[in-house]
């Protein structure tokens, strides 16, 4: 096995299913339907290939693995290269995970341009695997920022009524944070020389341009994460795309501003990430605060859920710049459960929405009489989204927590506060919809999950328990990384900080 | 002595050709008469693909001057004229079935083609003031005529003519700036005038005659505050001839202005920068913000090419070898976007009658699908969104501004092309995202098929195989730094 491309054939065996899919021909329904299994037997398959990328990576080893390179660009020595370390490994994986679900989730709610749905999906999936697994900081911007062209596309086409407006914030925010961190990467790569991110990840750049090559990554991450003030793209996006747009919204693209902090601004700008760490801090914790509160005021189900993430994601930058091992395993470990848990509630809204076309709360209420297992399903979800013990939800934010404790007190303590305001938004929002008395008429013939939508349940539940009882296997896949990760870090930073006191 | 003066006419064979085929084309016009024009269009088409192979026939990494110093031949020149003619014939191709539909088919047309063509060759191998402004005059010219072709159309007449008094009124002050230069250096060679700014110093005289000559040359290309003649012509003129401004004569004006910045005024860099750092920013912020509220197509693209005109001079203003190899990367990719982009244009027939408002386009992607997927792949090129050609383009040239440390300019220019990038998507959101309009007419030409497949393949698939293209402007470049 480890002769073959693996990783490049995960990154583009998607790519070749939107092929298939763009040259069948025929009546308008055979096209639909063979677009359809086209794109879920070819997402499946990728999920099956990218697991051997699980099995086989090597534990012991911080490197990168599955290590390609090939000459492309000439003149400027931008390579082709791809590969994956503990830190990447996994989002490839949730990205190969989440695609077939999101197939699974449209299988009946998109009835137009079944087709150009599908390639658009299959497209998506090739640019977040190169994304998350290019090795070459020119490649990976391409990747990042050709995302924008089929989620614009989602938005715009198959989405809710204000998808125009929607669509173009999405596009024109991302566009002008990525824009200004393409400058970053040319002078990066005229300071160093190179773009080879292995290179780049011991470089040594001055600390005066430190300073403003920081900044310029900041506006394009914490737009795609997103960080309080610059989330307002965030919700209108959320609630105007498609069920399984806002899925891979939430599970994958939000997670591209947590990893872009990873893998660039820590280990290559180290003093400017510790100069700049309390600012993340205060907008971490008004956006875990702020945004609870705001989400406590939405009548709009995926309105609540789109400000609920950048709550959680609020969690995320706290525990990057925690700058210890167990702060940014628990921040990414909480990406990786939110991309599952907020995935999974967005395909929860998804389920109601398709017989009810409507997303008010207020129009919901005691559905528990009638769907019994959509009931226990959307609980489950919600308690991983509360951070009870024993789902995935809990082990990313008690580690974050952990890990702000040691760094600073009183981010942990506020950062505490928005877990409890997360409980009672997502608790109350579950009581108004699932609980009470059945009084719509409309909803007295309301149907239970079919098997499709259990289907698509059932492997997003086993794996949100999985990672919450037995997080060890996800954790040591992380662990080597994350580990040289800090100590490069701590050595970078350590000349500097500890020269004119010389305490320790 | 007759083998000597061989040698000394063999680097100019492609255009000596190319100026015997145009006579041949327009015997062929007189004798056969406008029944004939499509057959003088491929005659034309010919002979342009003939002197496109005698340009990538002759050696390659070389530089000959020839016809005693007053024409060079090196790989920018043989670079820039291969666009120059590949411009050219796909305008005319895409230019036939329009003429026939619009019935103003002539031979003409094509005989005026192959002589403004000639004249983008010879200003791209100028190496003396003389021989670029003969050049220069020679494309004007026929370009003046060609704007006017549709004498009985009051838009494109007056179009024509707002062209030539401008042109005219540009090429008056280029002609005075090159000859305050020649007062003062006592020289029109480029050679001579490189030597004499060899110590990077020059007189106020020159520096106002340089001055003059980049206005003139601004003038052009198109760059802000030169630009204003731009959208009314582009509007006014036949569709076709719009395509054909757009392109080719942009790549020889293009290339003309970085072969006299980078040659024989190499060392006033210092002089020239700030005027191209000037023009680069109002161009791209202009061809960004007023765009934004165009309605029709051919003034939109007009502002457009006003933007990326302002992209180029980033690469030019970095004076650098990477900026000139960003220039012509851009100048390619540029090329093939917008020949592809007016062949849509092209496409634009509601009942037989021509449709010039992005409003037309609404719901192209249900009436016609690949005509839509192919301006999609356009307009996401030309907003410079990766993996497209267009983000390439732009990738070399601020590469080459954040090498020479132009970081506010690098600034300026990628937030504007956020901004632009609002207009491009204006279109695609047009074509995707709401209902359809009147559909077009069906009946594309067969040769129109082959134009959009070839240029939107071309800038979709342009990052698989970067190397050609890169490594030709690679040379290109290293022309212009000897040593």
């Amino acid at each position: 096995m480890s002769d073959w491309p693996l990783l490049s054939l995960v990154i583009f065996l998607p790519l070749l299913g939107a092929a298939f899919i763009a040259i069948v021909r025929g009546e308008p329904e055979t096209v639909a339907r063979n677009a359809r299994a086209v794109a879920l037997w070819t997402s499946l398959l990728t999920f099956l290939l990218s697991i051997f990328i699980w099995t086989g990576f090597d534990k012991g080893n911080p490197g990168f693995q599955f290590v390609e390179r090939a000459e492309w660009l000439p003149g400027v020595n931008f390579t082709y290269h791809v590969g994956v370390d503990g830190i990447s490994a996994l989002f490839v994986l949730l990205s190969t995970f989440l695609t077939p679900l999101c197939v699974l989730a449209s299988w009946k709610a998109i009835q137009e341009r079944v087709k150009e749905y599908m390639i658009a999906f299959l497209v998506l999936e090739t640019l977040m695997v190169g994304m998350f697994a290019s090795l070459d900081f020119v490649l990976f911007y391409i990747f990042f920022e050709a995302v924008l062209i089929p989620m614009f596309l989602i938005i715009g086409i198959w989405g809710g009524p204000r998808r125009v407006y929607a669509a173009f914030k999405f596009f024109l925010y991302t566009l002008a944070g990525s824009v200004l961190m393409l400058l970053a990467l040319l002078a990066i790569y005229f300071q160093t020389g190179t773009t080879d991110i292995p290179t780049l990840l011991t470089a040594k750049i001055a600390p005066g341009l430190q300073t403003w090559l920081w900044l310029a990554f900041f506006a394009s991450f914490a737009v795609k994460i997103p960080m309080w003030p610059l989330h307002t793209w965030l919700p209108d996006a959320h609630v105007e795309a498609p069920t399984a747009g806002s899925v891979i919204l939430a599970g994958v693209l939000l997670k591209m501003g947590g990893y872009g902090f990873l893998r660039f601004s820590l280990p290559m700008l180290p003093d400017a990430s510790m100069y700049f760490a309390p600012l993340v801090f205060a907008l971490s914790v008004v956006a875990v605060i702020y945004t609870s509160l705001v989400a406590l005021a939405q009548s709009d189900m995926k309105k609540l859920i789109a400000y609920s993430s950048v709550a959680h994601m609020g969690f995320v930058t706290i525990g990057i710049f925690t700058f210890n091992t167990q702060g940014i395993e628990g921040a990414i470990f909480q990406m990786l459960s939110h991309g599952v848990v907020s995935g999974a509630l967005f395909l929860c809204v998804g389920v109601i929405y398709d017989r009810m076309h409507t997303r008010d709360i207020g129009r919901y209420g005691g559905l528990v009489h009638r769907m019994p297992l959509y009931a226990t399903v959307f609980m489950i979800f919600t308690m991983a989204s509360v951070g009870l013990p024993g789902t995935s939800g809990f082990v990313g934010e008690f580690m974050v927590l952990v890990g702000a404790y040691q760094a600073n007190t009183w981010v942990a303590l506020f950062a505490t506060t928005g877990l409890i305001l997360g409980a009672a938004y997502m608790l109350w929002l579950y009581r108004r919809v699932v609980f009470g008395p059945l009084t719509r008429d409309d909803l007295k013939t309301i149907l239970d999950l079919d098997a499709r939508e259990i289907a698509m349940f059932v492997p997003l539940i086993l794996v949100v328990l999985w990672m919450g009882i037995y997080p060890a296997s996800f954790l040591e896949v992380i662990h080597g990384s994350v580990a040289s990760l800090v100590d490069h870090y701590h050595a970078s930073v350590a000349p500097a900080s500890a020269a004119p006191g010389a305490v320790r | 002595m007759t083998s000597f003066q061989f040698s000394q006419f063999l680097p100019a064979l492609p255009e000596a050709f190319l100026a015997v085929a145009a006579m041949i084309v327009l015997m062929f016009g007189v004798f056969k008469g406008d029944s004939h024009s499509r057959a003088a269009g491929w005659l034309a088409v010919f002979a342009l693909a003939i002197t496109a192979a005698l340009v990538l026939g002759s050696p390659v990494k070389t530089t000959t001057v020839a016809l005693n110093g007053l024409f060079v031949l090196d790989s920018f020149a043989r670079f820039a004229k291969v666009l120059v003619i590949l411009g050219s014939a796909l305008a005319l191709i895409i230019s036939l079935g329009y003429l026939e539909r619009e019935k103003f088919a002539r031979p003409e047309y094509s005989v005026l083609f192959l002589l403004a063509t000639l004249g983008m060759l010879m200003m791209l191998s100028a190496n003396d003031l003389i021989s670029l402004y003969v050049g220069l005059e020679l494309q004007s010219l026929a370009l003046y005529v060609t704007a006017a072709i549709r004498r009985d159309s009051l838009r494109a007449t007056e179009a024509g003519l707002k062209y030539f008094i401008l042109g005219a009124l540009s090429s008056g002050m280029l002609l005075y700036g090159a000859s305050m230069i020649y007062g003062f250096a006592g020289t029109t060679s480029f050679v001579g005038l490189a030597k004499a700014f060899a110590s990077g110093e020059a007189s106020i005289g020159v520096i106002i005659g340089l001055a003059f000559v980049v206005a003139g040359l601004a003038f052009k290309i198109s760059a802000v505050p030169f630009h204003m003649w731009t959208p009314d012509v582009y509007e006014g003129a036949p569709t076709s001839v719009t395509a054909f401004f757009a392109t080719a004569p942009k790549v020889a004006a293009m290339g003309l202005l970085v072969r006299v910045l980078m040659g024989p005024f190499a060392e006033l860099a210092g002089q020239w920068q700030q005027i191209v750092v000037f023009l680069s920013v109002a161009s791209m912020l202009l061809g960004a913000f007023a765009a934004i509220n165009q309605t029709n197509i051919k003034r939109l693209m007009a502002y457009s090419s006003i933007g990326h005109v302002g992209y180029m001079l980033v690469g030019l203003a970095s004076a650098n070898e990477s900026g000139i190899r960003g220039v012509a990367v851009y100048l390619a990719i540029y090329l093939l976007a917008n020949i592809g982009t007016f062949a849509v244009i092209l496409c634009m027939r509601v009942r037989g009658t021509m449709v010039e408002n992005i409003s037309d386009l609404r719901g192209l992607s249900k009436t016609s699908p690949m005509l839509a997927l192919a301006l999609g792949i356009f307009m996401f090129s030309m907003a410079g969104i990766p993996p497209l050609a267009g983000f390439f383009a732009k990738l070399y040239v601020f590469m080459a501004a954040i090498e020479a440390k132009l970081y506010i300019l690098a600034v300026i220019g990628v937030l504007s092309s956020v901004v632009s990038a609002f207009y491009y998507l204006r279109i695609v959101k047009l074509m995707y995202f709401d209902e359809a309009a009147d559909p077009f007419d069906k009946a594309i030409g067969g040769e129109m098929r082959w134009v959009l497949a070839g240029t939107s393949a071309f800038t979709l698939l342009f990052f698989v195989w970067p190397a050609p293209l890169v490594t030709g402007a690679s040379w290109a470049a290293k022309a212009l730094f000897p040593g």
